[in-house]
């Protein structure tokens, strides 16, 4: 099908030009543009676990930024602990990446789970502000817990490291988060070609059909969910290395709204759609930021257009409409 | 004594002052078609939903295949064989006539948790699929999305669908709604065939296709039961002319 062709096209061009465009700025000495790619590259990853719930589930999450933040903590609280060389909850902390990152998706992951399990009970406009709630819960705890800098926020001091990088280099960091990035994506296109992925998809589409022919709509839809939280808890921790700081705001609910933009300006439910979306937006605030403080003003205008003009997003825009053979 | 396979004993379910269905006892044994019809209001929707699981009765047992589903989740019975159609088309409008049989075929093979194995690439469930769509008539329209599909075409991938579940029994809810006579004629001779295989609990609306395929009828009236019996029986018991036909004999 030629819409389908045209879809890997494009997805190789963002794919491609994530990876050249910082590569050049290392040549041409702008390591600034290397950091942005680096942060379109995590926010798309924390994309690409929220499309999982909203864009093949149609779980509208309104509360990922708990997830993200939990991520990030877990990457501040773990390097807090190896940089003062005490232990948490008799553990040693970590300044390993390898090792951080699977306690970062493992703990959001259970709030994911936690969190689903009790959401999923409702739907529609309920579901949206359950999660909004319990994201906002995770919020206030975490701005009341001094140990971890409370409404300060928690410093990196040193990055974390990955076994033969320089993380603290921003080209190094740039190839760490590119490759969770693609492996995150190299995941998500599998999930949505598999047998899982069909049922999620049905489940979004016609609930009542899908337990017709024997799916558990409930069970299927909360492991989406978890899956999704641990996706976009990785994608936290990842940030709260390249901002070198844990900060309570990438929790806070504005968060949540940035990841559910990056996902409509992209393309609800398209692989490579939090990709285009993270580009998108953060292209805006480097290109408008810098003339106006109001830049969200013409985000928001954008964001109007998508949603009236273009639904699919950039990506539907340039490949068409989904099929599923 | 046939043993039989879906037996729904002293049914009770109430909206309100609404008594939907009111002691409402059948059976379905293997090998026959049995109707139940009724006027519109008589319960027959509220009937099929708590067959199905969707709705629950406020009291009363369903027993399907010799075991107690009351308790059970739609997706449950759906797993134990129950393969149902629905009274307004209702498919999966974005994956073609394929995939909605694949995905029926899925659930029966196993549990929908595998994660990565491409489903594109699974022969055996394609196959699978293509070989029901060629029994119900429609293999030239496999890869076409459902919601694409014709009025009459949805009906037969609604029947395709619960085929795919192998069931022990098909509860089909007016699978001739607004099918043309040549439609029609061709799903009751289908339906026919079908009964074979496992035993039909058909809701229709259409008399003469119920005259012709049922061996057994079950007549709904504000969600009692009051009349059950062979075709012959039905057409000449008077209070099923007085109260379903409105024919005061």
């Amino acid at each position: 099908m030629p819409e389908k062709s045209r879809e890997y096209a494009v997805n190789a061009v963002l794919a491609l030009g994530l990876l050249l465009v910082p590569l050049w700025a290392l040549w041409a000495g702008e390591p600034f543009t290397i950091t942005l790619a680096t942060r379109i590259a995590i926010l798309a990853l924390a994309g690409v676990g929220l499309n999982i719930a909203l864009g093949l589930g149609g779980m509208v999450s309104f509360g990922h930024a708990a997830y993200f933040g939990i991520g990030a903590y877990v990457a501040g609280i773990l390097a807090q602990h190896a940089f003062l060389n005490t232990p948490v909850l008799g553990l040693p902390g970590s300044n390993q990446m390898l090792t951080i990152w699977p306690v970062a998706m493992l703990i959001s992951g259970v709030m994911a789970t936690a969190i689903g399990a009790l959401s999923l009970r409702t739907s529609g406009i309920f579901f949206i502000m359950i999660t909004l709630a319990f994201a906002q819960m995770v919020f206030y705890f975490a701005i009341s817990w001094p140990a971890y800098g409370g409404e300060d926020g928690l410093p990196i001091y040193v990055r974390n490291q990955f076994p033969g990088l320089n993380t603290m280099r921003p080209w190094d960091l740039f190839l760490v988060a590119f490759g969770v990035l693609m492996v995150g994506l190299a995941f998500s296109a599998l999930l949505r070609g598999s047998r899982f992925g069909a049922a999620l998809m049905a489940i979004r589409q016609n609930p009542e059909r899908a337990a017709a022919v024997g799916i558990n709509p409930y069970g299927v839809q909360l492991t989406a969910f978890a899956i999704s939280g641990m996706i976009t808890g990785l994608a936290g921790a990842l940030m709260a290395d390249l901002t070198r700081f844990t900060s309570p705001s990438m929790m806070a609910w504005p968060m949540s709204g940035e990841l559910i933009v990056i996902i409509i300006l992209g393309g609800t439910g398209r692989l490579f759609g939090p990709v285009a979306g993270a580009a998108i937006l953060v292209g805006f605030e480097v290109t408008f930021g810098g003339m106006t403080e109001h830049w969200k003003l013409w985000l928001g205008l954008v964001l109007l257009g998508a949603v009236l003009f273009a639904r699919g997003g950039l990506i539907g825009l340039i490949a068409g409409k989904e099929r599923h053979g | 004594m046939v043993e039989p396979v879906l037996t729904l004993s002293h049914l009770k379910k109430s909206f309100g002052a609404l008594k939907a269905t009111d002691d409402v006892s059948l059976t379905l044994i293997p090998g026959e078609i049995h109707a139940l019809i009724g006027p519109n209001g008589a319960g027959k929707s509220t009937l099929i939903g708590q067959i199905a699981g969707k709705i629950a009765p406020d009291s009363g047992t369903i027993t399907f295949r010799g075991r107690d589903v009351t308790q059970l989740s739609t997706a449950q019975r759906a797993r134990l064989g129950l393969g149902r159609s629905f009274q307004i088309s209702s498919l999966i409008p974005e994956f073609s006539a394929r995939r909605n049989v694949m995905l029926a075929l899925q659930s029966r093979q196993g549990h929908p948790f595998r994660f990565l194995k491409p489903v594109q690439r699974d022969r055996g469930l394609i196959a699978g699929a293509q070989a029901i769509l060629t029994r119900v008539g429609m293999e030239g329209r496999a890869s076409v999305p459902s919601a694409e599909l014709s009025h009459g075409e949805r009906r037969l991938l609604e029947i395709a669908m619960a085929l795919a579940l192998e069931p022990a029994c098909f509860l089909l809810d007016e699978p001739m709604a607004g099918m043309g006579t040549e439609g029609v004629g061709k799903l009751v001779s289908f339906l026919q065939d079908l009964k074979a295989q496992a035993p039909i609990l058909l809701v229709e609306h259409d008399m003469d296709a119920v005259f012709a395929l049922a061996d057994r009828i079950t007549v709904l009236v504000y969600g009692q039961i009051i009349a059950s019996g062979s075709v012959e029986e039905i057409r000449h018991d008077p209070r099923v002319r007085e109260a379903y036909l409105g024919d005061p004999a």
